[in-house]
Protein backbone atom coordinates (compact mmCIF):
# COMPACT_ATOMS: atom_id res chain seq x y z
CA UNK A 1 0.00 0.00 0.00
CA UNK A 2 1.33 3.45 -0.94
CA UNK A 3 1.11 6.47 1.36
CA UNK A 4 -1.74 8.86 0.56
CA UNK A 5 -1.94 12.59 1.35
CA UNK A 6 -4.64 15.23 1.33
CA UNK A 7 -3.25 18.17 -0.67
CA UNK A 8 -6.34 20.30 -1.18
CA UNK A 9 -9.61 21.12 0.58
CA UNK A 10 -12.71 23.12 -0.35
CA UNK A 11 -16.07 23.73 1.27
CA UNK A 12 -19.15 25.87 0.61
CA UNK A 13 -21.05 27.77 3.21
CA UNK A 14 -23.58 25.35 4.78
CA UNK A 15 -27.18 26.39 5.31
CA UNK A 16 -30.45 26.92 3.47
CA UNK A 17 -29.02 27.75 0.06
CA UNK A 18 -32.31 28.25 -1.78
CA UNK A 19 -30.79 30.34 -4.54
CA UNK A 20 -28.25 27.67 -5.51
CA UNK A 21 -28.58 24.25 -7.14
CA UNK A 22 -27.00 20.90 -6.24
CA UNK A 23 -24.54 21.22 -9.10
CA UNK A 24 -23.70 24.85 -8.20
CA UNK A 25 -22.54 23.89 -4.71
CA UNK A 26 -20.84 20.65 -5.81
CA UNK A 27 -18.79 22.56 -8.40
CA UNK A 28 -17.94 25.39 -5.98
CA UNK A 29 -16.48 22.97 -3.43
CA UNK A 30 -14.62 20.98 -6.10
CA UNK A 31 -13.03 24.04 -7.71
CA UNK A 32 -11.98 25.40 -4.32
CA UNK A 33 -10.24 22.10 -3.47
CA UNK A 34 -8.51 21.88 -6.85
CA UNK A 35 -7.32 25.50 -6.59
CA UNK A 36 -6.16 24.91 -3.03
CA UNK A 37 -4.07 21.92 -4.15
CA UNK A 38 -2.45 23.66 -7.13
CA UNK A 39 -2.98 20.70 -9.45
CA UNK A 40 -4.19 21.11 -13.03
CA UNK A 41 -7.51 19.55 -13.96
CA UNK A 42 -5.79 17.24 -16.44
CA UNK A 43 -3.90 15.61 -13.56
CA UNK A 44 -7.04 14.17 -11.96
CA UNK A 45 -7.42 10.41 -12.41
CA UNK A 46 -10.81 9.81 -10.77
CA UNK A 47 -13.72 11.38 -8.91
CA UNK A 48 -15.51 9.95 -5.86
CA UNK A 49 -18.76 11.55 -4.69
CA UNK A 50 -20.57 10.98 -1.39
CA UNK A 51 -24.31 11.60 -1.66
CA UNK A 52 -27.18 10.03 0.21
CA UNK A 53 -30.50 10.81 -1.46
CA UNK A 54 -30.33 13.19 -4.41
CA UNK A 55 -32.99 11.03 -6.07
CA UNK A 56 -35.46 11.72 -3.30
CA UNK A 57 -34.42 15.30 -2.47
CA UNK A 58 -33.99 16.76 -5.98
CA UNK A 59 -35.17 13.99 -8.34
CA UNK A 60 -31.67 13.51 -9.69
CA UNK A 61 -29.72 10.25 -9.71
CA UNK A 62 -26.49 9.48 -11.63
CA UNK A 63 -24.72 12.03 -9.44
CA UNK A 64 -21.19 10.90 -10.38
CA UNK A 65 -21.85 11.60 -14.05
CA UNK A 66 -23.48 14.96 -13.28
CA UNK A 67 -20.60 16.27 -11.19
CA UNK A 68 -17.77 14.98 -13.42
CA UNK A 69 -19.51 16.67 -16.36
CA UNK A 70 -19.92 20.07 -14.70
CA UNK A 71 -16.41 20.14 -13.25
CA UNK A 72 -15.38 19.79 -16.89
CA UNK A 73 -13.77 16.35 -17.12
CA UNK A 74 -16.50 14.24 -18.71
CA UNK A 75 -15.95 15.26 -22.33
CA UNK A 76 -12.22 16.08 -22.03
CA UNK A 77 -10.27 13.53 -19.97
CA UNK A 78 -13.24 11.15 -19.56
CA UNK A 79 -12.16 10.18 -16.03
CA UNK A 80 -14.27 7.70 -14.04
CA UNK A 81 -16.75 9.02 -11.46
CA UNK A 82 -18.18 6.94 -8.61
CA UNK A 83 -21.07 7.87 -6.33
CA UNK A 84 -21.01 6.30 -2.86
CA UNK A 85 -24.09 5.92 -0.65
CA UNK A 86 -23.92 4.82 2.97
CA UNK A 87 -26.39 7.20 4.65
CA UNK A 88 -24.48 9.62 6.92
CA UNK A 89 -21.21 7.83 6.16
CA UNK A 90 -21.50 8.42 2.38
CA UNK A 91 -18.82 11.13 2.25
CA UNK A 92 -16.49 9.25 4.60
CA UNK A 93 -16.64 6.14 2.43
CA UNK A 94 -16.14 8.18 -0.75
CA UNK A 95 -12.95 9.43 0.95
CA UNK A 96 -11.95 5.88 1.85
CA UNK A 97 -12.55 4.60 -1.71
CA UNK A 98 -10.45 7.44 -3.17
CA UNK A 99 -7.74 6.65 -0.60
CA UNK A 100 -7.76 2.97 -1.61
CA UNK A 101 -7.56 3.82 -5.32
CA UNK A 102 -4.33 5.74 -4.70
CA UNK A 103 -2.89 3.40 -2.06
CA UNK A 104 -3.35 0.50 -4.47
CA UNK A 105 -1.40 2.27 -7.21
CA UNK A 106 -4.36 2.50 -9.57
CA UNK A 107 -4.55 6.30 -9.41
CA UNK A 108 -2.10 9.10 -8.50
CA UNK A 109 -4.59 11.91 -7.91
CA UNK A 110 -8.25 11.54 -6.95
CA UNK A 111 -10.82 14.18 -6.07
CA UNK A 112 -13.43 13.48 -3.39
CA UNK A 113 -16.70 15.37 -3.21
CA UNK A 114 -19.66 15.25 -0.89
CA UNK A 115 -22.92 17.10 -1.45
CA UNK A 116 -26.56 17.17 -0.41
CA UNK A 117 -29.41 19.58 -1.13
CA UNK A 118 -32.09 19.02 1.51
CA UNK A 119 -34.05 22.27 1.81
CA UNK A 120 -35.67 22.49 -1.63
CA UNK A 121 -38.59 20.44 -0.27
CA UNK A 122 -40.66 20.79 2.91
CA UNK A 123 -39.22 19.86 6.30
CA UNK A 124 -41.70 17.03 6.81
CA UNK A 125 -40.75 15.36 3.53
CA UNK A 126 -37.03 16.03 4.13
CA UNK A 127 -37.23 14.35 7.55
CA UNK A 128 -39.02 11.36 6.01
CA UNK A 129 -36.26 11.02 3.39
CA UNK A 130 -33.58 11.25 6.06
CA UNK A 131 -35.47 8.54 7.93
CA UNK A 132 -35.03 6.14 5.01
CA UNK A 133 -31.64 5.18 6.48
CA UNK A 134 -33.25 3.12 9.26
CA UNK A 135 -35.04 -0.21 8.64
CA UNK A 136 -38.17 0.70 6.68
CA UNK A 137 -39.72 -2.73 7.03
CA UNK A 138 -39.22 -3.32 10.77
CA UNK A 139 -38.75 0.16 12.28
CA UNK A 140 -40.34 2.92 10.17
CA UNK A 141 -43.52 1.07 9.28
CA UNK A 142 -44.32 0.63 12.99
CA UNK A 143 -44.00 4.37 13.65
CA UNK A 144 -40.29 4.87 14.39
CA UNK A 145 -38.40 7.91 13.12
CA UNK A 146 -34.66 8.58 13.03
CA UNK A 147 -35.02 10.94 16.00
CA UNK A 148 -37.12 8.42 17.96
CA UNK A 149 -34.29 5.89 17.76
CA UNK A 150 -31.79 8.52 18.95
CA UNK A 151 -34.24 9.28 21.78
CA UNK A 152 -34.31 5.63 22.86
CA UNK A 153 -30.50 5.56 22.86
CA UNK A 154 -30.56 8.69 25.01
CA UNK A 155 -33.01 7.24 27.53
CA UNK A 156 -31.03 4.00 27.78
CA UNK A 157 -27.81 5.97 28.33
CA UNK A 158 -29.45 8.16 30.98
CA UNK A 159 -30.90 5.18 32.84
CA UNK A 160 -27.76 3.04 32.61
CA UNK A 161 -25.07 5.66 33.27
CA UNK A 162 -26.87 8.57 34.92
CA UNK A 163 -26.32 10.91 31.97
CA UNK A 164 -28.42 14.04 32.53
CA UNK A 165 -30.68 16.15 30.34
CA UNK A 166 -28.35 19.12 31.00
CA UNK A 167 -25.28 17.16 29.85
CA UNK A 168 -27.05 16.39 26.55
CA UNK A 169 -27.86 20.07 26.21
CA UNK A 170 -24.23 21.08 26.75
CA UNK A 171 -23.22 19.15 23.62
CA UNK A 172 -25.39 21.54 21.62
CA UNK A 173 -24.13 24.59 23.55
CA UNK A 174 -20.46 23.72 22.90
CA UNK A 175 -21.03 22.90 19.23
CA UNK A 176 -22.80 26.24 18.72
CA UNK A 177 -19.92 28.00 20.52
CA UNK A 178 -17.50 26.39 18.04
CA UNK A 179 -19.79 27.08 15.08
CA UNK A 180 -19.73 30.78 15.98
CA UNK A 181 -16.01 30.71 15.10
CA UNK A 182 -16.53 29.03 11.71
CA UNK A 183 -17.44 31.37 8.82
CA UNK A 184 -18.76 28.40 6.78
CA UNK A 185 -21.12 27.14 9.51
CA UNK A 186 -24.92 27.16 9.12
CA UNK A 187 -25.38 28.58 12.64
CA UNK A 188 -22.77 31.10 13.79
CA UNK A 189 -24.43 32.12 17.00
CA UNK A 190 -23.83 30.94 20.57
CA UNK A 191 -26.80 29.55 22.46
CA UNK A 192 -27.59 29.12 26.14
CA UNK A 193 -28.35 25.82 27.82
CA UNK A 194 -31.87 27.07 28.58
CA UNK A 195 -32.48 27.49 24.84
CA UNK A 196 -31.87 23.78 24.34
CA UNK A 197 -33.91 22.77 27.39
CA UNK A 198 -36.85 25.01 26.40
CA UNK A 199 -37.03 23.99 22.74
CA UNK A 200 -39.92 21.77 21.64
CA UNK A 201 -39.81 18.00 21.91
CA UNK A 202 -38.98 15.97 18.81
CA UNK A 203 -39.00 12.60 20.59
CA UNK A 204 -38.68 12.66 24.38
CA UNK A 205 -36.19 13.26 25.92
CA UNK A 206 -34.72 14.87 22.77
CA UNK A 207 -35.69 18.38 21.69
CA UNK A 208 -35.26 20.45 18.54
CA UNK A 209 -31.88 21.79 19.70
CA UNK A 210 -30.60 18.24 20.28
CA UNK A 211 -30.91 17.41 16.60
CA UNK A 212 -28.71 18.37 13.64
CA UNK A 213 -30.53 20.60 11.13
CA UNK A 214 -31.55 20.02 7.53
CA UNK A 215 -28.88 21.65 5.38
CA UNK A 216 -27.54 22.29 1.91
CA UNK A 217 -23.82 22.17 1.34
CA UNK A 218 -20.84 20.57 -0.35
CA UNK A 219 -17.23 19.79 0.51
CA UNK A 220 -14.27 18.48 -1.47
CA UNK A 221 -10.74 17.08 -1.09
CA UNK A 222 -7.81 16.39 -3.39
CA UNK A 223 -5.86 13.22 -2.55
CA UNK A 224 -2.47 12.29 -3.98
CA UNK A 225 0.27 9.69 -3.68
CA UNK A 226 3.43 10.63 -1.76
CA UNK A 227 5.67 11.56 -4.70
CA UNK A 228 2.93 13.63 -6.34
CA UNK A 229 2.00 15.36 -3.07
CA UNK A 230 5.59 16.57 -2.61
CA UNK A 231 5.45 18.39 -5.97
CA UNK A 232 2.46 20.47 -4.97
CA UNK A 233 2.77 21.28 -1.28
CA UNK A 234 5.22 21.46 1.61
CA UNK A 235 2.34 21.06 4.06
CA UNK A 236 0.66 17.76 3.10
CA UNK A 237 -1.62 15.92 5.52
CA UNK A 238 -1.04 12.19 5.62
CA UNK A 239 -3.89 9.69 5.79
CA UNK A 240 -2.57 7.47 8.58
CA UNK A 241 -5.36 4.93 8.80
CA UNK A 242 -9.02 4.39 7.96
CA UNK A 243 -11.32 1.83 9.59
CA UNK A 244 -14.86 0.97 8.55
CA UNK A 245 -17.28 -1.39 10.29
CA UNK A 246 -20.90 -2.56 10.17
CA UNK A 247 -23.65 -3.50 12.61
CA UNK A 248 -27.31 -4.50 12.30
CA UNK A 249 -29.57 -2.14 10.31
CA UNK A 250 -32.20 -2.08 13.10
CA UNK A 251 -31.28 -0.49 16.41
CA UNK A 252 -33.24 -3.15 18.34
CA UNK A 253 -31.03 -5.96 16.99
CA UNK A 254 -27.81 -4.52 18.48
CA UNK A 255 -25.90 -6.06 21.36
CA UNK A 256 -26.33 -2.75 23.23
CA UNK A 257 -28.43 0.22 22.23
CA UNK A 258 -26.24 2.88 23.80
CA UNK A 259 -22.91 1.62 22.46
CA UNK A 260 -22.22 1.72 18.73
CA UNK A 261 -20.24 -1.44 18.07
CA UNK A 262 -19.66 -0.28 14.49
CA UNK A 263 -17.82 2.77 15.86
CA UNK A 264 -15.86 0.63 18.34
CA UNK A 265 -14.67 -1.72 15.59
CA UNK A 266 -14.01 1.01 12.99
CA UNK A 267 -11.96 2.89 15.59
CA UNK A 268 -9.97 -0.20 16.57
CA UNK A 269 -9.06 -0.79 12.91
CA UNK A 270 -8.16 2.87 12.32
CA UNK A 271 -6.01 3.13 15.48
CA UNK A 272 -4.17 -0.10 14.56
CA UNK A 273 -3.49 1.03 11.01
CA UNK A 274 -2.36 4.47 12.21
CA UNK A 275 -0.25 3.06 15.05
CA UNK A 276 -2.05 5.43 17.41
CA UNK A 277 -4.21 5.34 20.52
CA UNK A 278 -7.09 7.57 21.63
CA UNK A 279 -4.86 9.67 23.90
CA UNK A 280 -2.67 10.60 20.90
CA UNK A 281 -5.53 12.40 19.12
CA UNK A 282 -5.27 16.20 19.28
CA UNK A 283 -8.54 17.14 17.56
CA UNK A 284 -11.61 15.20 16.42
CA UNK A 285 -14.74 15.65 14.34
CA UNK A 286 -17.42 13.20 15.50
CA UNK A 287 -20.92 12.40 14.25
CA UNK A 288 -23.35 14.43 16.35
CA UNK A 289 -26.56 13.84 14.39
CA UNK A 290 -28.02 14.26 17.89
CA UNK A 291 -26.51 15.30 21.20
CA UNK A 292 -26.63 11.72 22.51
CA UNK A 293 -24.82 10.53 19.37
CA UNK A 294 -21.85 12.75 20.28
CA UNK A 295 -21.73 11.48 23.88
CA UNK A 296 -21.82 7.87 22.65
CA UNK A 297 -19.16 8.67 20.02
CA UNK A 298 -16.61 10.18 22.41
CA UNK A 299 -16.95 7.05 24.58
CA UNK A 300 -16.84 4.50 21.76
CA UNK A 301 -13.82 6.23 20.17
CA UNK A 302 -11.97 5.70 23.47
CA UNK A 303 -11.60 9.36 24.47
CA UNK A 304 -13.54 8.68 27.70
CA UNK A 305 -14.63 5.56 29.58
CA UNK A 306 -18.05 4.11 28.73
CA UNK A 307 -20.68 6.02 30.64
CA UNK A 308 -18.41 9.02 31.34
CA UNK A 309 -19.19 10.93 28.12
CA UNK A 310 -21.92 13.08 29.67
CA UNK A 311 -19.67 14.13 32.56
CA UNK A 312 -16.82 14.88 30.13
CA UNK A 313 -19.12 17.21 28.19
CA UNK A 314 -20.36 18.88 31.39
CA UNK A 315 -16.72 19.50 32.39
CA UNK A 316 -16.08 20.91 28.88
CA UNK A 317 -13.20 18.50 28.29
CA UNK A 318 -14.26 18.40 24.60
CA UNK A 319 -14.46 22.18 24.15
CA UNK A 320 -11.84 24.12 22.19
CA UNK A 321 -10.19 24.88 25.53
CA UNK A 322 -10.41 21.27 26.76
CA UNK A 323 -7.99 18.35 26.57
CA UNK A 324 -9.50 16.85 23.38
CA UNK A 325 -11.35 19.47 21.32
CA UNK A 326 -14.26 17.82 19.50
CA UNK A 327 -16.25 19.29 16.60
CA UNK A 328 -14.28 22.52 16.32
CA UNK A 329 -16.21 23.18 13.09
CA UNK A 330 -19.46 23.30 15.06
CA UNK A 331 -20.21 19.66 14.28
CA UNK A 332 -23.31 18.50 12.49
CA UNK A 333 -25.40 20.59 14.91
CA UNK A 334 -23.93 24.03 14.13
CA UNK A 335 -21.82 23.65 10.97
CA UNK A 336 -24.85 21.94 9.40
CA UNK A 337 -25.56 18.45 8.14
CA UNK A 338 -26.03 18.09 4.37
CA UNK A 339 -25.84 14.33 4.83
CA UNK A 340 -23.68 13.27 1.85
CA UNK A 341 -21.29 16.19 2.43
CA UNK A 342 -20.81 15.63 6.16
CA UNK A 343 -18.10 12.94 6.04
CA UNK A 344 -16.06 15.06 3.62
CA UNK A 345 -16.63 18.30 5.57
CA UNK A 346 -15.25 16.57 8.68
CA UNK A 347 -12.00 15.76 6.83
CA UNK A 348 -11.83 19.36 5.54
CA UNK A 349 -11.96 20.61 9.15
CA UNK A 350 -9.32 18.14 10.35
CA UNK A 351 -6.99 19.08 7.46
CA UNK A 352 -7.41 22.80 8.25
CA UNK A 353 -6.56 22.08 11.91
CA UNK A 354 -3.49 19.98 11.02
CA UNK A 355 -2.23 22.62 8.60
CA UNK A 356 -2.67 25.32 11.23
CA UNK A 357 -5.28 27.14 9.11
CA UNK A 358 -8.29 26.96 11.43
CA UNK A 359 -8.00 30.62 12.42
CA UNK A 360 -10.06 31.51 15.55
CA UNK A 361 -10.86 27.88 16.28
CA UNK A 362 -7.28 26.60 15.81
CA UNK A 363 -6.23 23.85 18.24
CA UNK A 364 -2.66 24.65 19.27
CA UNK A 365 0.01 22.25 17.96
CA UNK A 366 -2.55 19.85 16.49
CA UNK A 367 -0.63 17.01 14.83
CA UNK A 368 -2.99 14.01 14.85
CA UNK A 369 -6.68 14.38 13.95
CA UNK A 370 -9.61 11.97 13.78
CA UNK A 371 -12.89 12.05 11.84
CA UNK A 372 -15.84 9.79 12.68
CA UNK A 373 -18.95 9.30 10.55
CA UNK A 374 -21.99 7.11 11.12
CA UNK A 375 -24.63 5.76 8.76
CA UNK A 376 -28.19 5.30 10.03
CA UNK A 377 -28.63 4.63 13.72
CA UNK A 378 -25.18 2.99 13.80
CA UNK A 379 -25.22 0.30 11.09
CA UNK A 380 -22.15 1.82 9.40
CA UNK A 381 -19.22 3.66 10.95
CA UNK A 382 -16.00 5.05 9.50
CA UNK A 383 -13.04 6.39 11.47
CA UNK A 384 -10.20 8.17 9.69
CA UNK A 385 -6.94 9.31 11.30
CA UNK A 386 -4.80 12.00 9.66
CA UNK A 387 -1.39 13.43 10.51
CA UNK A 388 -0.09 16.91 9.81
CA UNK A 389 3.47 17.58 8.70
CA UNK A 390 4.14 20.55 10.97
CA UNK B 1 -46.35 -0.31 0.99
CA UNK B 2 -45.22 -3.23 -1.19
CA UNK B 3 -47.53 -6.25 -1.31
CA UNK B 4 -44.85 -8.66 0.02
CA UNK B 5 -44.60 -6.57 3.22
CA UNK B 6 -48.32 -6.90 3.79
CA UNK B 7 -48.23 -10.62 3.15
CA UNK B 8 -45.47 -11.30 5.64
CA UNK B 9 -47.01 -13.44 8.36
CA UNK B 10 -44.55 -12.22 10.97
CA UNK B 11 -46.09 -8.77 10.78
CA UNK B 12 -49.41 -10.03 12.13
CA UNK B 13 -48.80 -12.93 14.50
CA UNK B 14 -45.15 -12.66 15.61
CA UNK B 15 -43.86 -15.66 13.68
CA UNK B 16 -40.08 -15.65 13.47
CA UNK B 17 -37.70 -18.56 13.60
CA UNK B 18 -35.11 -20.42 15.63
CA UNK B 19 -31.70 -21.75 14.64
CA UNK B 20 -31.74 -25.42 15.60
CA UNK B 21 -27.93 -25.49 15.44
CA UNK B 22 -27.39 -23.01 18.34
CA UNK B 23 -30.92 -22.50 19.69
CA UNK B 24 -31.11 -18.72 19.15
CA UNK B 25 -34.54 -17.22 18.37
CA UNK B 26 -34.98 -14.58 15.66
CA UNK B 27 -37.65 -12.03 14.94
CA UNK B 28 -38.20 -11.25 12.11
CA UNK B 29 -37.13 -14.57 10.66
CA UNK B 30 -33.66 -14.86 9.18
CA UNK B 31 -32.57 -17.28 6.46
CA UNK B 32 -29.06 -17.48 7.93
CA UNK B 33 -28.14 -17.49 11.63
CA UNK B 34 -25.56 -14.70 12.19
CA UNK B 35 -23.86 -16.89 14.83
CA UNK B 36 -23.69 -20.18 12.89
CA UNK B 37 -23.52 -18.94 9.26
CA UNK B 38 -23.14 -21.95 6.91
CA UNK B 39 -23.96 -24.46 9.65
CA UNK B 40 -27.45 -22.95 9.97
CA UNK B 41 -28.44 -23.46 6.33
CA UNK B 42 -31.61 -25.57 6.22
CA UNK B 43 -31.76 -25.59 10.04
CA UNK B 44 -33.91 -22.51 10.64
CA UNK B 45 -37.31 -23.58 11.97
CA UNK B 46 -40.41 -21.32 12.13
CA UNK B 47 -41.33 -20.26 15.64
CA UNK B 48 -44.37 -18.39 16.95
CA UNK B 49 -43.49 -16.09 19.84
CA UNK B 50 -45.71 -15.92 22.91
CA UNK B 51 -46.04 -12.16 22.40
CA UNK B 52 -45.00 -11.13 25.90
CA UNK B 53 -41.94 -9.14 26.85
CA UNK B 54 -40.66 -6.00 28.52
CA UNK B 55 -39.79 -2.45 27.49
CA UNK B 56 -36.03 -1.92 27.05
CA UNK B 57 -36.23 1.76 26.10
CA UNK B 58 -38.99 4.13 25.00
CA UNK B 59 -39.79 7.58 23.72
CA UNK B 60 -42.81 9.78 23.16
CA UNK B 61 -42.80 10.89 19.53
CA UNK B 62 -43.93 14.48 18.91
CA UNK B 63 -42.56 14.91 15.40
CA UNK B 64 -43.66 11.75 13.57
CA UNK B 65 -43.39 10.33 10.09
CA UNK B 66 -46.16 11.94 7.93
CA UNK B 67 -48.14 8.65 7.99
CA UNK B 68 -48.40 8.80 11.78
CA UNK B 69 -49.32 12.47 12.20
CA UNK B 70 -52.84 11.81 13.45
CA UNK B 71 -51.57 9.74 16.39
CA UNK B 72 -49.12 12.17 17.91
CA UNK B 73 -47.92 12.23 20.58
CA UNK B 74 -47.48 8.46 20.73
CA UNK B 75 -45.19 6.04 22.53
CA UNK B 76 -42.55 4.01 20.66
CA UNK B 77 -40.52 1.36 22.42
CA UNK B 78 -37.87 -1.27 21.93
CA UNK B 79 -39.32 -4.45 23.42
CA UNK B 80 -37.42 -7.56 24.41
CA UNK B 81 -39.59 -10.64 23.89
CA UNK B 82 -39.39 -13.26 26.62
CA UNK B 83 -37.67 -15.64 24.19
CA UNK B 84 -34.88 -13.10 23.58
CA UNK B 85 -35.30 -11.17 20.32
CA UNK B 86 -36.01 -7.42 20.39
CA UNK B 87 -38.30 -5.39 18.16
CA UNK B 88 -39.57 -1.83 17.75
CA UNK B 89 -43.29 -1.13 18.20
CA UNK B 90 -45.83 1.40 19.34
CA UNK B 91 -47.24 1.07 22.87
CA UNK B 92 -51.01 1.62 23.02
CA UNK B 93 -53.69 1.61 25.76
CA UNK B 94 -51.08 3.25 27.98
CA UNK B 95 -51.12 6.77 29.43
CA UNK B 96 -48.08 8.86 28.49
CA UNK B 97 -47.07 9.16 32.15
CA UNK B 98 -47.37 5.42 32.81
CA UNK B 99 -44.78 4.13 30.35
CA UNK B 100 -41.49 3.07 31.94
CA UNK B 101 -38.47 0.93 31.24
CA UNK B 102 -39.03 -2.66 32.34
CA UNK B 103 -42.83 -2.44 31.84
CA UNK B 104 -44.39 -5.82 30.97
CA UNK B 105 -46.20 -5.71 27.63
CA UNK B 106 -47.92 -8.06 25.19
CA UNK B 107 -48.72 -7.83 21.49
CA UNK B 108 -52.02 -6.74 20.03
CA UNK B 109 -53.24 -6.70 16.43
CA UNK B 110 -53.94 -3.15 15.24
CA UNK B 111 -54.24 -0.89 12.26
CA UNK B 112 -50.90 0.80 11.51
CA UNK B 113 -51.54 3.26 8.67
CA UNK B 114 -53.50 3.60 5.46
CA UNK B 115 -52.58 4.41 1.89
CA UNK B 116 -54.61 7.62 1.68
CA UNK B 117 -58.35 7.96 2.32
CA UNK B 118 -59.45 5.35 -0.20
CA UNK B 119 -56.36 3.14 -0.16
CA UNK B 120 -55.35 -0.12 1.46
CA UNK B 121 -55.23 -0.23 5.27
CA UNK B 122 -52.06 -1.66 6.76
CA UNK B 123 -52.23 -3.81 9.85
CA UNK B 124 -49.59 -5.15 12.20
CA UNK B 125 -48.58 -5.55 15.82
CA UNK B 126 -48.52 -2.95 18.56
CA UNK B 127 -48.00 -3.67 22.25
CA UNK B 128 -50.02 -2.82 25.35
CA UNK B 129 -49.26 -2.99 29.06
CA UNK B 130 -49.89 -6.24 30.92
CA UNK B 131 -51.48 -5.68 34.31
CA UNK B 132 -49.23 -7.33 36.87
Amino acid sequence: MRDVYVIGVGITRFGELWERSFRDIGIEAGIKAINDSGIAGDDIDALYIGNMSAGAFINQEHIGALIVDYVGFASSSHIPAVRVEAAGASGAIAFKEAYLSIASGMHDIAVVGGAEKMTDIGDEMANAIQGMVIDQEWETVFGATYASLQAMMARAHMEKYGTTREQLGMVSVINHRHGALNPDAQFQREIKLQTVLNSGYVAEPLRVFDMAPLSDGAASLVLASGDVAKKYTDNPVKVKGIGQASDTISLHDRREICTMDATVHAAKRAYERAGAKPADIDVAEVYDSSTIAEIIAIEDLGFFDKGQGGKAVEDERIALTGEIPVNTSGGLKARGHPVGATGVAQIVEIVKQLRGEADKRQVKDARLGLAHAVGGSGATAVVSILEGSQ
Amino acid sequence: MPRFWREKQGRYNLVGNRCTNCGTYYFPKRDICPKCHRKSVGKMEPFRFKGTGKVVSWTIVHDPHPDYKDMRPYIMAIIELDEGPKLTAQIVDCALDEIHTGMRVRDTFRKLTEDGKDGVIFYGYKFRPVKE
